[in-house]
């Protein structure tokens, strides 16, 4: 990846880097082919093909392909994904078409933990220990309904990396509240009405942090406006054993009220915020985070999503605006998002 | 009843038979827009596709400089001269500092002299002979062009060198000789003729008795432009450029230890400059009107500071006796025209160099039919002709900027049309593509990086000596800077819009510059591609209904 590549590279002139792009887009003619990204490749696998019914703009099936054409190649395409019921598999898989171009199987909404893990003891069984496993689920089936086989996939440190494509509701029901909905987000069951409008502040569950207090050899954040970073997450989550969790933020343009050309907008802007700090932790411990590059108050990550059109407009409401930017400043400090250098000077 | 298993009476199939492109309201499409750089290129040159070329580092740069010297084959010359009005209009300029684009010009034109790259003639021998008058940036860049073009060119010019006002006007310095010498000796190469120490008297004449089927005019504007002062009889009253151009033949000017420089343009700051270096204690720029309105370059004025030249703002010569300038102090009035106060104040001067612009010497062409002369210089077409038939004319002589770029472009624009007329056609200059504007970029994908600065000489040395004042950029530095342009508006094969596609709907053509396609078949019409394109190279188009 190009971060390690220039990292490793730092002996040579320093001030010949790739500056024109710097390395934040998905190739860059400047670099080696082999630190291009997966998704620069005109070989990448396209693990979820064209066709598929995603809507305009889909934030999912994005990450869904970053993440699996990145385990395909670093498992040298021995891969199987188990797949939890939700948008995910209703648009990729509709009777009798599919989109998936991997050994992939279909589960129930709560289960796919459950059965990535049954799928990586029968490959042990069988002595077939090369080909990997990735479970993989939206937000509603991994932190909601799936939460207990997740856990229990945790606990039992099964061979499966689980990867929890997080859209922050239950999109292909007709977005409902899930257990990773952000607080005053205007859901169909959390309405901006009354004096707490949207979804309530002091709920949900950061599924990222219990997956780390379970203390599995590897867990991290991404998003799909970062492919370098989501590409070396999978690579180092391929590379290990046991259990694995990766987070994935992917804008959903339908259920939040966003243009479908703003999904990667909006998920740098969720990072360059502090809203959704993107990290990894190791056996549990927090071993690096991406840093800011341009602070960004919340209000803009917020005022492009008609789910938070409340937040602003004919009655304004700063004072819940000031409680996210309370969130998003607390991540910063928390997670040490901000200073120390950009990531320019650290390696980038 | 079918033999097949409950709810498996449909063959298992792909996704692809799915043309989801049936969704789409607007497609992506790919566009070439004008990057700000080469819209205000005055010699028309392609900065952004050079720059390209050189970004790739050593491999590059001979590509880069053939790029280059398709429009200009004075690169190592403009590098050092050029006022870069693409700097101005860089779009980096909004996001950091503009591309050091005449820097690394400037290397590459070094390195071309260094490395004894030629120019390639180009097109089968025509024919036709053209007779070039003047040996300046628009004449030689003239020369060059119809050379290539594949046509005999002879130049004449009346001085004892060739390269006219970058030989005669501006400092070595600026511009060191032997790198003017070299990038005019490869033009030469070509098999252009040069006649030196020849006038045309009579240009119509000229081509009769030459044989000449066309002429291009560049004799620029060499005539000081005279202001009374009423001065004694001893003092020393000299013009700019008669100074200039004296000491490039070798005379040793004596102007004394306090200079006085009367005007406010670039040249007025190289005579001031000059002065220093000749040994004036006292280097004193007059000028009518203030720092502001001071036509002179701002670099130039900040340069001649650092040397010590001094400045007197809002002044006029009222007259000059016995060593001591008369100075009138002047008040701008509400629409910035200097007004007399009628305060005045003395200052010590051993003598007074005028730098009150140029004028054109036009006889040449005197008697010659349809000429059209204005405010001292020719009228010119669209295409550079004069009023005359086979006449063009180009540079300082004609109503323009008078900058050595501007000069270089009226060479090759000339060049064009005159191929075009003797072949008995017209030249149709390309349609300019939609400016590439600053708004059409997505910056995060450009990384902060500081503008590699050009290193100088100390002021103390310059004030003695000729050497060069700006020095160039080294290998690494001139590789970082290129690698700087944005490259606004053009793809430069980043691999975002074949990566961000949620469809797969970008086929990637293959290696970096074959570009890329968008698969119709299956694009939603999301827009995502032209979000996050960094360079602004693709836009929404709506479907026709």
């Amino acid at each position: 990846m190009a971060e390690h590549a220039e990292t490793e590279t730092g002996e040579r002139d320093q001030r010949v880097r790739f500056y024109q792009v710097g390395s934040h887009v998905v190739g860059n003619r400047l670099l080696d082919p082999e630190q291009r990204t997966v998704q620069a490749r005109m070989d990448r696998s396209n693990t979820l093909t064209s066709g598929h019914r995603a809507c305009r703009g889909c934030g999912e099936a994005l990450g869904a392909r970053y993440v699996l054409d990145a385990a395909m190649r670093a498992s040298e395409g021995k891969l199987v994904a188990a797949n939890a019921t939700g948008c995910l598999e209703v648009f990729s898989t509709p009777f009798p078409e599919s989109s998936w171009q991997l050994p992939w199987i279909h589960s129930l909404f709560g289960n796919a933990p459950a059965v990535a893990s049954g799928v990586a003891a029968a490959l042990r069984a069988k002595g077939r220990e090369d080909v990997r496993v990735v479970g993989q689920g939206g937000d509603g089936g991994t932190v909601d309904i799936g939460f207990g086989c997740l856990s229990g996939m945790f606990e039992r440190n099964d061979d499966v990396l689980y990867v929890c494509y997080d859209n922050e509701a239950y999109m292909n029901t007709g977005v409902q509240r899930s257990g990773a909905t952000p607080p005053a987000a205007r859901t169909a069951n959390t309405k901006p009405i009354g004096e707490h409008p949207g979804n309530a502040f002091g709920q949900g569950k950061d599924m990222p942090r219990i997956a780390m207090a379970h203390g599995i050899p590897y867990v991290a954040t991404a998003t799909v406006s970062e492919p370098h970073d989501l590409e070396r997450k999978v690579e180092t989550a391929i590379g290990l054993r046991g259990a694995r969790y990766i987070h994935v933020f992917v804008p959903c343009p339908l259920g939040w009220g966003a243009e479908p050309r703003d999904t990667i907008k909006l998920a740098r802007l969720v990072k360059e915020t502090g809203l959704f700090p993107v990290f990894e932790a190791i056996d549990g411990e927090v071993t690096g985070v991406s840093k800011i590059r341009r602070r960004t108050p919340v209000e803009e990550y917020l005022r492009p999503q008609r789910r938070y059109a409340h937040l602003f407009g004919e009655h304004p409401r700063p004072d819940i605006v000031e409680r996210l930017q309370a969130i998003a400043d607390r991540n910063i400090r928390e997670y040490g998002l901000f200073g120390d250098g950009s990531e320019e000077e650290v390696g980038w | 009843m079918s033999a097949k298993p409950y709810a498996i009476t449909l063959d298992v199939g792909s996704s692809l038979a799915n043309k989801t492109g049936s969704w789409r309201e607007e497609r992506a499409v790919y566009v070439d827009r004008m990057p700000p750089c080469n819209d205000a290129c005055p010699a028309g040159e392609n900065i952004q596709a050079w720059l390209y070329e050189a970004e790739e580092g050593e491999g590059g740069y001979e590509r880069a400089w053939r790029k280059l010297v398709e429009d200009n084959p004075l690169p190592a010359v403009m590098g050092r001269v050029c006022y870069h009005p693409c700097e101005t209009a860089c779009n980096r300029g909004q996001l950091d500092e503009a591309v050091g684009i005449h820097s690394v010009e400037r290397f590459l034109g070094d390195e071309a002299i260094k490395r004894g790259w030629q120019l390639e003639r180009g097109a089968e021998p025509s024919g036709k002979r053209v007779l070039v008058v003047g040996a300046g940036p628009s004449g030689l860049s003239a020369a060059y062009h119809l050379t290539r073009l594949g046509h005999a060119v002879t130049i004449r010019d009346a001085g004892p060198m060739a390269g006219g006002m970058m030989r005669f006007g501006i400092p070595r310095y600026r511009l060191p000789r032997d790198v003017l010498e070299a990038e005019i000796q490869r033009i030469l190469d070509l098999g252009v003729e040069l006649e030196l120490n020849h006038k045309v008297e009579d240009v119509l004449e000229a081509m009769r008795e030459g044989g000449f089927d066309a002429a291009f005019l560049a004799v620029g504007a060499h005539i000081g432009r005279r202001a009374y002062v009423p001065a004694g009889e001893a003092e020393r009253i000299v013009d700019a450029v008669s100074l200039l151009e004296g000491l490039e033949e070798g005379e040793k000017p004596l102007l004394g230890r306090r200079v006085a420089v009367y005007g406010g343009g670039d040249t007025a700051m190289d005579a001031a400059r000059t002065a220093r270096r000749l040994g004036a204690t006292d280097a004193v720029v007059i000028y009518r009107r203030t720092r502001e309105r001071m036509p002179a370059h701002d670099f130039e004025v900040a340069e001649a500071e650092e040397e010590g030249v001094m400045m007197r703002w809002l002044s006029t010569v009222k007259h000059f006796e016995d060593g001591k300038l008369l100075l009138e102090r002047m008040e701008l009035d509400e629409g910035g025209f200097p007004q007399p106060t009628g305060e005045t104040e003395e200052l010590e001067a051993d003598s007074l160099v005028l730098a009150l612009g140029q004028e054109a010497d036009l006889s040449l062409l005197d008697g010659v039919p349809g000429i059209e002369v204005a405010d001292g210089v020719v009228e010119v077409g669209p295409n550079m002709m004069t009023g005359h038939a086979g006449v063009f004319a180009g540079g300082d002589m004609v109503p323009a900027e008078r900058t050595v770029t501007v000069g270089v472009g009226h060479g090759k624009r000339a060049a064009r049309h005159i191929d075009a007329w003797l072949r008995g056609d017209e030249h149709e200059p390309p349609l300019r593509h939609e400016l590439a504007g600053f708004d059409l970029l997505n910056t995060w994908y450009y990384s902060e990086a500081p503008r590699a600065e050009q290193p100088r000489l100390e002021a103390v040395r310059r004030a003695s000596s000729f050497d060069e004042v700006v020095g160039g950029l080294d290998e690494s530095n001139a590789l970082f800077e290129a690698r700087r342009c944005l490259s606004c508006g053009n793809c430069f094969s980043c691999d975002n819009c074949y990566g961000v596609c949620p469809d797969n709907a970008v086929i990637k053509l293959g290696a970096p510059g074959e570009r890329y396609e968008i698969d119709l078949d299956f694009c939603k019409g999301c827009g995502l591609c032209v979000a996050e394109c960094p360079c602004g190279a693709i836009e929404m188009v709506p479907e026709e209904t």
